[in-house]
């Protein structure tokens, strides 16, 4: 049962993991190490299942983890080319290879193995003021209604767990990374702009209406198609253009 | 300062805050705004904490559902839940003060879903009650889908951006540090980052690193999940309260572990063993499936054993939610949907889920009172509170989960008492107040970070924390008793003394993993020990802590909390309060549902 019948029963024993590796303390330059890791589907074996065997054979391999399903947005890593968590990510992905190469996300600049400096995507998570702003009638005996069809534009968009596989497989973010928001941080600063319980729209809007924060986005979508949560900031950002457009 | 091999920084602050879970977040939001300067330590980026990994919702008598819905009953439910070793002062405030506490993180963004009228949605959870216990299931669960526990701490980062509170991200603390007459004035910790070490000082140093689920081999938890506060505060000779309290969730993803939230059944889910049955209305006539954890968990446990597993292997059962139909579990429940197409190949639209009895919470702790104090005893057994020093969230105990947590109360737990922390340190903490640090205390807190550097050869940490894990899993399971335990204890003393040759390896200073995954394990470890011992001592069956050679509750003896201490492994008795604040007792009554 816990093996898919599309990826399962392979005969694949081993799977050689080449991770990217990279200390400043002591290399030079980057380079790939390869790792021979026992394959072992019984129990659904994921990426990261595979990145900490290879850390048991040498422990100064280095990546961020912690909750392991999918929801803290840790582990993002760029697999075969390809960002997503390596937590929800099946190696039998790569049972026909046999090879999975795994280097840290793109854009960022390293600091060690597959950690990356996450400080510039944080820095355009806070400049779009992820945080709902209105103090009118605050009753603290009660909370504030809102409808169903209301709580509804935000689905899609608050489930963001700040990972970084979108806006680090976005080619105007790797060229604009200080004046481009890009799509993580966009994805947020329309989900308070749809949150009706939010009274900064309009406010909200100009502060993103310059040649870059929005409009370096030229569709390329990257940030949809890698997205491991299945959101969709393109549409989210299109979104944020239609509403620019309003305002003029 | 230079200490061995260690050059340390020194930065001053009024309250230090460890951990960026949602305990932690909810006292650095109530501290920022005062002015106080207040810094959060976090070993991850804090949105990685493990609440985020709560799904079905927080648990409160806000009266959406039911306009009716009284915080007493919830009162009762939970005390009845704790099977009555929980603090009824702590659970009448946790109860009555909920909804405020509530209505302020929607204040604050918190995306909830709603009913039809724009109320907050509520839904049915386990062990909840009408009328104290006589007026049918309640629904008393708020939720935003099943991923309220993200929602809850998404919106608790953003509010502390909103207030500029100052954060120390990916800095891993490593002990207390004490002032000359034993107040704690400050952590020792070092930056993940760049290794380099740094004593933070302050007034009130809050412990709020969560829970240690990775002390068992199969556990629903993050592996940032390793007891960090419970090691800190054991190696300075204080006691950890009724750590035999382990909560094994019903349905974690067989396989994998991944929590299947108690909400499935909340929204009329059911639990079905290898014959097609529904066996829970065979143990729990009224409430079902929807019967208190530790209950629903000893009678899958009960299924597997009677050979009515399913599988090859006979060892899980099966949770079915595909009569909910698509439209309600693609609104509904979400990412138990996604979770389960990706770890078990099941899509729960179809077919059901294959789950079995996963290690979820600890209910035990560092003793605390209300405010979020830590406390210890004296000769006497009166309470002390230990100056300087506050926990709150899954790390303390308070105890407002007794021998049993009700689903939905940890987030509540994280909230109102990660603000009750925050206004009493309000109150009693003045800015800039000067304290002096020890030397010999500043010096046994790096102690460990300069033996790991000395280390040229020992033990490896990955191999003793599976080992750990292991004992604990085999041993200190759903069902216990002495002679298993006692094994469990000689290995678990053997572990301990290997533990004394641990080798780090890689003595690299920036993003060293291995020196991450050491301390981490003997955090763990520290849980281990006070859990075994606390296990082999409370002789009698108590919410989560059943034992087969004494399978009753015996009130006479056990209506108490233990508590471990570090030094010989003792383990003594302390008193549950069993005086609430302004509603009469529940006196204990035998639990069934």
């Amino acid at each position: 049962m816990l093996l898919n019948p599309k990826l399962g029963f392979t005969k694949m024993k081993n799977l050689i993991l080449s991770l990217y590796r990279y200390d400043p303390e002591k290399d030079a330059k980057p380079y790939m190490a390869d790792y021979k890791i026992p394959f072992n589907n019984d129990k659904g074996m994921m990426v990261i299942d595979a990145i900490r065997a290879a850390q048991e054979i040498d422990p100064t391999i280095t990546f961020r983890r912690s909750c392991s399903q999918g929801v803290c947005g840790s582990d993002g890593v760029n697999m075969n080319g390809q960002n997503g968590l390596a937590c929800i990510s099946s190696v039998a992905n790569y049972a026909n290879s046999g090879r999975l190469e795994i280097r840290p996300l793109p854009g960022l600049p390293v600091i060690k193995d597959l950690i990356v400096d996450m400080k510039p995507f944080y820095e355009q998570y806070e400049k779009i003021k992820p945080f709902l702003d209105n103090n009118e009638n605050i009753d603290t005996g009660h909370e504030r209604y809102q409808s169903p069809e209301e709580r509804q534009k935000l689905d899609g968009l608050y489930e963001c767990v700040l990972c970084a596989c979108c806006s680090t497989s976005c080619p105007s973010f790797w060229w604009n990374p200080e004046k481009f928001v890009g799509p993580a941080a966009l994805l947020q600063a329309y989900r308070f702009i749809a949150d009706t319980r939010d009274k900064q729209k309009i406010k909200r809007l100009k502060e993103l209406n310059d040649a870059f924060s929005v409009y370096r986005c030229h569709g390329i979508m990257n940030c949809t198609s890698v997205c491991p949560k299945g959101l969709n900031p393109s549409k989210a950002i299109n979104e944020i253009k239609k509403e620019l457009r309003k305002i003029g | 300062m230079k200490i061995g091999k260690i050059e340390l920084t020194q930065k001053d602050f009024d309250v230090l805050i460890i951990g960026g879970g949602g305990s932690g977040l909810r006292a650095s939001l109530e501290i920022s705004k005062t002015g106080l300067n207040v810094a959060v330590v976090s070993k991850v980026f804090p949105t990685r904490s493990h609440t985020v990994a709560a799904q079905g919702g927080i648990t409160c008598a806000i009266a959406s559902a039911d306009p009716n819905d009284d915080w007493r009953w919830h009162m009762f439910d939970t005390i009845k839940g704790s099977d009555y070793i929980g603090d009824q002062n702590a659970i009448e405030y946790m109860c009555s003060e909920g909804p405020e506490a509530v209505f302020e993180l929607e204040h604050l963004g918190l995306p909830f879903s709603r009913f039809e009228n724009g109320r907050i949605y509520q839904r049915p959870f386990g062990g909840q009650s009408k009328e104290f216990g006589e007026g049918g299931q309640a629904a008393r669960t708020c939720a935003a889908a099943d991923r309220t526990g993200h929602a809850l701490l998404h919106t608790l980062y953003q509010a502390n951006l909103k207030e500029g509170t100052k954060f120390f991200n990916e800095w891993f603390a490593v002990d207390l540090v004490k002032d000359a007459k034993g107040n704690v004035n400050g952590v020792s910790c070092f930056d993940m980052e760049t290794g380099e070490v740094s004593i933070l000082k302050a007034n009130a140093v809050v412990l709020a690193t969560g829970g240690a689920g990775q002390v068992y081999e199969q556990n629903t938890t993050s592996l940032i999940c390793t007891g960090d506060g419970l090691g800190m505060v054991s190696r300075s000779e204080l006691p950890l309260q009724d750590m035999e309290m382990w909560q094994f969730h019903p349905t974690g993803l067989y396989g994998n572990g991944s929590l299947m939230t108690e909400g499935c059944r909340g929204e009329g889910g059911y639990l079905i063993n290898s014959e097609g049955d529904r066996f829970m209305p065979n143990y729990a006539p009224k409430a079902k499936d929807l019967a208190s954890r530790d209950v629903v968990s000893r009678c899958i446990v009960q299924e597997i054993l009677a050979g009515r597993g399913c599988g090859d292997k006979k060892d899980h059962v099966l949770l079915k939610i595909d009569h909910l139909g698509a439209d309600a579990i693609k609104q509904k429940l979400p990412e138990i949907r996604e979770i389960s197409m990706t770890f078990a190949n099941v899509d729960p639209i179809k077919e059901p889920i294959p789950v079995v009895p996963t290690c979820h919470y600890m209910m035990g702790g560092i003793p605390t009172n209300v405010n979020g104090q830590v406390l210890k005893t004296d000769d006497l057994g009166k309470d002390i509170v230990v100056g300087g020093l506050y926990s709150i969230g899954e790390a303390a105990n308070v105890s407002v989960h007794g021998a049993n947590r009700l689903g939905g109360n940890s987030l509540l737990d994280l909230v109102v008492f990660g603000r009750a922390a925050g206004r009493h340190i309000n109150e009693s903490i003045t800015k800039n107040e000067e304290s002096i640090l020890d030397r010999d205390s500043v010096e046994n807190s790096v102690e460990i970070l300069n033996r790991l550097l000395e280390s040229k050869k020992g033990e490896n940490v990955f191999d003793l924390r599976k080992k750990m894990q292991n004992v604990m899993q085999t041993y200190f399971g759903v069902y216990r008793n002495e002679k298993l335990m006692q094994e469990g204890i000689n290995k678990l003393q053997e572990i301990n003394r290997l533990s004394k040759d641990i080798h780090l390896r890689d003595k690299s200073n920036q993003f060293n993993s291995e020196r991450v995954e050491i301390l981490e394990f003997l955090n763990l470890l520290e849980t281990a020990n006070a859990t075994a011992y606390s296990a082999l001592e409370r002789k009698e069956s108590r919410g989560a802590h059943a034992r087969e050679d004494f399978p009753n509750r015996d009130d006479n003896n056990w209506l108490c909390h233990s508590l471990y201490q570090k030094n010989g492994n003792k383990v003594s008795k302390r008193d549950v309060n069993l005086k609430p604040i302004s509603v009469d007792a529940f006196k204990p009554k035998a639990r069934v549902y």
